[in-house]
């Protein structure tokens, strides 16, 4: 194998170090890497001087880096999927947005039905040929894009017989915005207002990353201060979306005490994240170079404050979930996606942990305030409803932890000056971060001016559908909503 | 059982007596802009300049002018006015009827009317809703979901989020409306019986936002289906919602 240029989160590499390898040793290496734990971050299509370069991004978690390595790529380019699981989305994405066909890869459609350029033109995504099953018994069910809850549109289409579901396949696109094309178009202040909405239940998440990528780009220096205030959000927002899922877990079972009290205390951590910056879902609260909003002594002792009620709160109410035996056995042994499939299909997040996959980048390729506060890892064993309810409580109590922890730590977080200093130019940087949904990763690619050349977004959703087509095979079709809200995917931040 | 029956006490009752009582916001919570009407700077645009979303000009009378239905409530303009000239309230009541209604060049504003005594004879005491999300980024959706938690507990004035749309009075609609979701859109707003009512929520489902002139979206709502409820914000408060809603059933 050759040696790869090795990044380290969020730090800046000047373009002309990558190695551009021949295909067929693009496809070893990459192999290999995977084969050896690695995870697939990103792989994307680059047109750079004069040719396309399929660029990867592996992410190795037993020494937080990140190798960069391309490939020239012509019209045609031999599917990596066969070898490579973990690059069939990419590839799909990678066909839909440049034309290149891949011979080889075992399903190639489109992942979102972006609307042709000139953009007004009536498009029918989902309209597309499904995954079937034929048999006399076998009968077909399309549920969306338009569901029966407030929730976001997709369609799914089962293959079943009788209750039985022997395939899911699930059509995403309906929330296709733009956002990385506006990106390239748009100025720095508002580029922060698009990453803030790619998944608006994921703001800090995901504006970290962004904030981390500029941070090196542009060579500024974040204050501790500012560190703990955005691990502190962070760590808010996981546990509003984690309480948000278990309520709603236990509401899919007909548990109704958990579900109305979630409900609820979900909106209570909202509002802590409202008491730092005004805004429920951290709009506004992280800027390149630290945070917008000041944090002293008084706010942390009113945050703390706040903390301890929800903590008492969370305990009582989810407590209940593990000594109800109706619930628990609603929740075991539904759902199950195996260690393999787990680990073939790059699961992240909650998820991957739930199916045994020790995977968080809180722990692996540390950020920000996380250098010094590690969480615990919290490992599942048979990635059923069960395990991925059962993760997020213990993620809970150690975001509580971990809050407390960093808020004793802040003695008086100040508002980020602006900058005006240039951008890194001909570089690369990645940024990974660990959203409640698991692995949030963001490249960007500048040009010899320093500009962007090429911005990529890739939400945990991105890794994740398919994961939940996986959970649904052999199960009842009953249990697709339980299913379905044990993973509580993005599909905004898959469709970007 | 008895686990059960103590997290029920431990949790009491906690629904929030509004609109009898004005709700608790965070002292950061970023409300109405108010903007004062003299003492702008001929030819600056620092205001225009810093918007994100374009939402702010200066008017022919030569003062800042806000459009709700496109502003994300980022305060930067507040920030960047020389003269001080704008400001943001406290106020989380700024639902209107019209759009033009949602264009701020002074310290009032027109918030929305109750709907017509027919319309309210058949909804003011009883409203079902559908919610279509068409491009939100699930923070508006969010949003209206808490409504129905007991906080807020949207069922005591009749109004109901519902699973289909031939079970509903209305339409409330989140997002800018992509591309690929503005047939499935009509064909949940043809579903509806009429009489039929529409409620835009968040500056996506106003205007476009942040997404406005993005070749993969519309500018909203307003050009596919007629509104009768715009509740700005990005996203807007559930309170704000949850206002817009009593106000146009008549209930405040």
């Amino acid at each position: 194998m050759k040696k790869h240029v090795k990044s380290k989160n969020a730090a800046v590499v000047k373009f002309a170090d990558i190695q551009i390898v021949d295909n067929q040793q693009f496809r070893k290496d990459l192999a290999a890497l995977i084969a050896d734990n690695c995870r697939l971050s990103a792989l994307f299509l680059l047109p750079r001087s004069g040719q396309n370069l399929i660029l990867a991004a592996v992410s190795d978690d037993s020494d937080a880096t990140i190798q960069l390595f391309a490939t020239p790529c012509q019209k045609e380019f031999a599917s990596l999927t066969p070898d490579v699981p973990q690059a069939h989305w990419f590839e799909r994405e990678i066909n839909e947005l440049h034309g290149i066909e891949m011979p080889g890869h075992p399903w190639l459609k489109p992942i979102r039905f972006v609307p042709k350029d000139n953009g007004k033109s009536e498009v029918l995504p989902g309209v597309t040929n499904y995954f079937e099953v034929s048999g006399e018994e076998i009968h077909e069910v399309a549920v969306g894009p338009v569901h029966a809850g407030v929730i976001e549109p997709g369609h799914f289409r089962f293959q079943c017989h009788g209750e039985k579901v022997l395939h899911l396949e699930i059509e995403l696109g309906y929330q296709h915005r733009g956002i990385e094309r506006a990106l390239l178009r748009s100025q720095p202040h508002q580029n922060l207002r698009l990453i803030e909405v790619a998944a608006g239940d994921s703001t800090i998440a995901h504006t970290t990353a962004h904030a981390m990528l500029l941070e090196s780009l542009h060579c500024l220096k974040t204050d501790k201060n500012a560190e703990l205030v955005r691990g502190v959000a962070l760590e808010l927002e996981r546990m509003a979306n984690h309480t948000g899922d278990l309520g709603a877990l236990a509401g899919d079972v007909g548990f109704l005490p958990t579900a109305s009290y979630c409900g609820r205390i979900r909106g209570d951590i909202l509002n802590t994240t409202a008491v730092i910056c005004g805004n429920r879902f951290g709009r506004g609260l992280i800027r390149p170079g630290g945070v917008s909003y000041t944090v002293d002594k008084a706010l942390v002792a009113t945050l703390l404050e706040r903390l301890a009620l929800i903590e008492a709160d969370l305990k009582s109410a989810i407590g209940l979930i593990w000594s109800t035996p109706s619930v628990v056995a609603r929740f075991e042994e539904t759902g199950n996606v195996s260690k393999e499939d787990a680990l073939a299909i790059g699961l992240v997040g909650p998820a991957g942990r739930a199916s045994g996959l020790p995977v968080d980048i809180r722990c692996s390729h540390p950020f920000g305030a996380y250098k010094q506060h590690k969480p615990e890892l919290p490992v599942g064993r048979n990635g059923d409803v069960f395990w991925r309810a059962r993760i997020r409580w213990l993620e809970l109590k150690e975001s509580v932890r971990l809050i407390r922890a960093m808020l004793a730590e802040i003695d008086n977080a100040v508002v980020a000056p602006a900058y005006s200093s240039p951008a890194a130019a001909d570089s690369i940087a990645v940024a990974l971060t660990e959203g409640w949904r698991g692995e949030v990763c963001h490249v960007a690619v500048t040009d010899k001016s320093g500009g962007l050349a090429a911005y990529k977004v890739i939400d945990p959703s991105f890794h994740n559908w398919y994961g939940l087509a996986l959970a649904l095979r052999n199960q009842e079709i009953s249990d697709f909503p339980l299913c379905n809200k044990s993973f509580n995917l993005s599909y905004c931040g898959h469709d970007l | 059982m008895f686990n059960i029956l103590r997290a029920r006490l431990h949790q009491q009752y906690r629904t929030y007596p509004f609109p009898e009582k004005a709700p608790v916001l965070s002292p950061r919570y970023t409300g109405r802009p108010q903007i004062k009407t003299s003492g702008c700077v001929a030819d600056c645009t620092a205001c225009a300049k810093v918007c994100p979303s374009g939402a702010i000009s200066r008017s022919s009378e030569g003062r800042p002018v806000i459009d709700l239905g496109r502003c994300l409530f980022c305060r930067a303009c507040e920030a960047a006015c020389p003269s001080g000239l704008i400001s943001f309230s406290k106020e989380f009541s700024m639902p209107a009827s019209r759009r033009e209604d949602l264009i701020v060049n002074s310290e009032s504003f027109n918030t929305a009317r109750a709907l017509p005594e027919e319309f309210r004879k058949l909804f003011g005491r009883s409203l079902k809703l559908r919610q279509v999300s068409a491009g939100g980024c699930n923070a508006c959706e969010a949003d209206c979901n808490v409504l129905t938690t007991p906080a807020f507990d949207l069922g005591r004035f009749g109004i109901q989020f519902v699973a289909s749309p031939r079970h509903a009075d209305g339409l409330l609609v989140t997002g800018p409306v992509t591309q690929n979701m503005k047939l499935a859109l009509l064909k949940s707003y043809d579903a509806l019986p009429s009489p039929k009512i529409v409620i835009a929520t968040g500056a996506c489902a106003i205007s476009g936002g942040i997404f406005r002139d993005n070749a993969e979206v519309n500018n909203g709502i307003g050009d596919i289906i007629p509104v009768d409820l715009y509740i700005p914000g990005c996203p807007p408060n559930p309170w704000t919602i949850l206002d817009g809603m009593l106000r146009l059933m008549g209930r405040i």
